[in-house]
């Protein structure tokens, strides 16, 4: 009996972080961890964009002026990698957990110290999948998707290295939503039900479970393609009574669900924005969970509609096409509900529901171009074009990436404890919004006058739009280092924030004070 | 006392919650080595689906067929095109006699392909055949094909190989004509793996 007294007495201790390197490499507080992952994130996304101007530096006039082309490859293919496994996801992982267990009330992750491996696994991943370009016979040059033969027959020796660095960013995503789920489902404060949570916490308890669902299908397409490459096995080998287009039905059937990865955790964050700046209630709640719930459940059977002119029979195209285009109702749900969270309401403009708002209305055009390319018949045309090109940039960079930004600027007081410049962050937002636009939107044009995708060069009359294109890309590129200005400048001071930073902002986070202590909730609050 | 069954009843609550934490930690780790075994099983479907499908035209093995039950049916006549080619940057020539024939359905039909290997090495090749449309290939049968072993062709040494088919009568009605492609696959550097691996003797 006195020992679970004293235990309880060593547990009100209240201590602070550990001092110096160890506090970093040794935490499993989950807000140092959710630091460390935002920090990582930004620095691969500088990386990847380091990458995409790389191309864009490239195509900005026709001819081969820049770099070689088969340097050229390995850029799109590492842009791609880079952005997806090393950018977004982490970034997203690092908000959840910062802000997770401050949202359900709980102390920590449910698995502190696996955080902290699922953290540390990741810099050595991408410095492996990096160290790749400085190989003999230069990095992976196949694009992201990794199509057989190409990754398998034709590739270079560097590959190998890629796929255990695959395997490894897969392994601490995977276990980044274990510890998720995990916390969710055990750790909530005791009153916050299933239907109470914060749409931030669902949205990320269905990527989680998505995660889980489709990583390990990631693993073992690579795994396959390991076999192919060294030990002579045929998956995707015709020769051996393989099919290449195997490997694309599988990687397809972890891809789709890996793009919703993606943009759920998005639509929660927006969820919060929206209805804080609007001072009203979220509209439709039960509704969004319900058409989150949807997007995830259909994203299990549309892969295909990457893959249409692979060759399929009629009833497969006809299928995929349909529940393509069935997404769009559970996601015109969730657009209508934000915009009826406006409606009416007493809106403010600052930095986040700028960021918010831009991701409504772009990412919608995003979508839209989506629905253009599931109408079969007319994706012979777009398909593998700058059209292509330009819709999952407007759904990744306007829509991901900015509910990334909303969601650092909203909770960047609460981190650090002061106020951000508002008139940097609107100078951030404004550039980057043009930037995105004049660099993505004139690849609509491109695309549908026929310019493929992936090739260092192009025919003359692409040579406006690619101009324009290279012109959006570096303002937007460049503007991001006012965004880590912004951000150091809030950590170092300014104005105080108040605990409840934001009028119109709920939740449990805004309860404790800014900047949000080391350790929160150490007894749960109740939640009514 | 209050106070102390307040703390036992934290300490209560959270074994209880480490013991959920670790049951949703089993659960979660069995379904994502599921999920990685699910890549594996697709290999098996997406060849099932394949077949029932006809998904890339792929056709099956060896047919057996029984003499009696051939019967042509003189009525219909379909189109079978031959197309051929040498996989990547293989030397080999390889080609039929004629692009293609008109035959009836139900009937034993014979085509002649032949193979040239105009290098000074001896090479292995492995043929694969694929049918257009997909829909077809469940009824195109193959008696004797090339297809169904491999080749090893000395330097310079060329081979005949008649390949022999059954084009079904259940064929869909709206299918005139077939189109039957061959490509050609160099495998002489797997075949060499595999016997350096098991050992020369069985390589012999």
């Amino acid at each position: 009996m006195s020992a679970v007294i004293d235990a309880h007495h060593h547990d009100d201790h209240a201590h602070g972080p550990a001092k110096g390197i160890t506090r970093w490499l040794y935490t499993t507080n989950h807000k140092d961890i959710g630091s460390m992952y935002l920090w990582f994130s930004f620095i691969m996304f500088l990386a990847g964009g380091v990458m995409a101007l790389v191309i864009r530096a490239e195509l900005f006039q026709p001819g081969h002026s820049f770099v070689d082309p088969h340097f050229f490859n390995q850029m799109t293919t590492m842009h791609g990698l880079v952005m997806v496994f090393g950018a977004i996801m982490p970034a997203f992982v690092g908000l959840a957990n910062w802000m997770l267990p401050m949202m359900v009330g709980a102390p920590d992750m449910a698995l502190p110290r696996m955080n902290n491996l699922s953290f540390w696994i990741l810099p050595f991943a991408s410095l492996m999948l990096i160290s790749t370009l400085f190989m003999e016979g230069g990095g992976p040059d196949f694009g992201w998707t990794m199509y057989a033969p190409l990754s398998t027959t034709y590739a270079p020796d560097s590959v190998t290295f890629m796929i255990f660095a695959i395997h490894l960013l897969g392994a601490s995503s995977i276990m980044g939503a274990i510890n998720i789920i995990a916390t969710i489902l055990n750790m909530r404060a005791p009153g916050m039900t299933l239907m109470k949570m914060p749409m931030f916490v669902w949205t990320w308890l269905i990527t989680a479970y998505l995660l889980i669902a489709v990583m390990p299908v990631l693993a073992g397409a690579v795994t396959m393609m390991l076999f192919d490459i060294h030990f002579g096995t045929s998956f995707f080998d015709a020769a051996g009574g393989g099919d290449p287009v195997l490997f694309q039905h599988i990687f397809w059937f972890f891809g789709h669900p890996e793009v919703y990865i993606m943009i759920l955790p998005a639509f929660g964050i927006v969820s919060h924005v929206i209805p804080a700046f609007s001072r009203k209630r979220l509209f439709g709640y039960d509704s969004m969970v319900y058409a989150t719930s949807s997007i995830a459940f259909l994203s299990f059977i549309v892969w295909a509609h990457h893959m249409f002119t692979v060759g399929m029979p009629l009833a497969g195209q006809l299928f995929f096409m349909y529940a393509t285009m069935l997404i769009a109702v559970p996601t015109g749900v969730k657009v209508f509900n934000w915009v009826s969270t406006m409606w009416q309401g007493s809106m403010t403009f600052e930095t986040p529901m700028l960021f918010a708002l831009a991701f409504v209305f772009l990412f919608t055009v995003g979508g839209f171009s989506g629905v253009m390319l599931a109408i079969a018949p007319a994706d012979y045309q777009y398909h593998d074009t700058y059209f292509v090109v330009a819709h999952f940039h407007y759904v990744l960079v306007s829509g991901a990436l900015f509910s990334i930004f909303c969601a650092v600027y909203y909770w960047l007081p609460k981190w650090t404890g002061f106020m951000y410049s508002e008139a940097l962050g609107k100078l951030h937002f404004w550039l980057s919004f043009i930037g995105v636009n004049v660099a993505f939107f004139p690849m609509h044009f491109s695309g549908l006058a026929g310019m493929p995708r992936r090739i260092p060069d192009y025919a003359l009359q692409f040579a406006n739009f690619n101009a324009w294109s290279t012109v959006g890309a570096f303002i937007f590129g460049l503007s991001q280092l006012v965004f880590l200005y912004v951000v150091i400048k809030s950590i170092r001071g300014g104005q105080k924030a108040t605990a409840q930073v934001w009028d119109g902002a709920e939740g449990l986070e805004w309860t404790v004070p800014s900047p949000a202590p080391y350790h929160t909730f150490s007894t749960p609050p109740v939640v009514k | 006392m209050t106070e102390f069954q307040t703390q036992s009843e934290t300490v209560n609550r959270q074994a209880e919650a480490a013991a959920r934490t670790r049951r949703t930690v089993t659960r979660l780790g069995l379904g994502t080595l599921g999920m990685f075994a699910f890549a594996f099983a697709l290999v098996p479907i997406y060849d099932v689906i394949c077949e029932v499908t006809g998904l890339n035209g792929k056709t099956a093995g060896q047919y057996e067929y029984v003499e009696s039950e051939l019967v042509a049916d003189e009525t219909r006549e379909i189109q079978v095109r031959f197309i051929t080619n040498v996989n990547g940057g293989m030397s080999w020539r390889f080609g039929s006699d004629v692009g293609g024939m008109r035959v009836t359905s139900g009937g034993m039909h014979e085509a002649v392909f032949h193979a040239h290997n105009p290098t000074d090495r001896v090479m292995v090749a492995q043929t694969i055949p694929s049918v257009a449309p997909g829909r077809a290939a469940a009824f195109f049968h193959k008696t004797q094909c090339f297809c169904f072993e491999q080749q090893v062709l000395q330097p310079g040494e060329s081979v005949e190989m008649p390949m022999r088919f059954i084009v079904d009568r259940d064929l869909p009605e709206s299918i005139r004509t077939i189109s039957l492609s061959y490509t050609m696959f160099d495998i002489t550097d797997q075949v060499r793996n595999v016997h350096d691996s098991v050992g020369t003797a069985a390589g012999s």
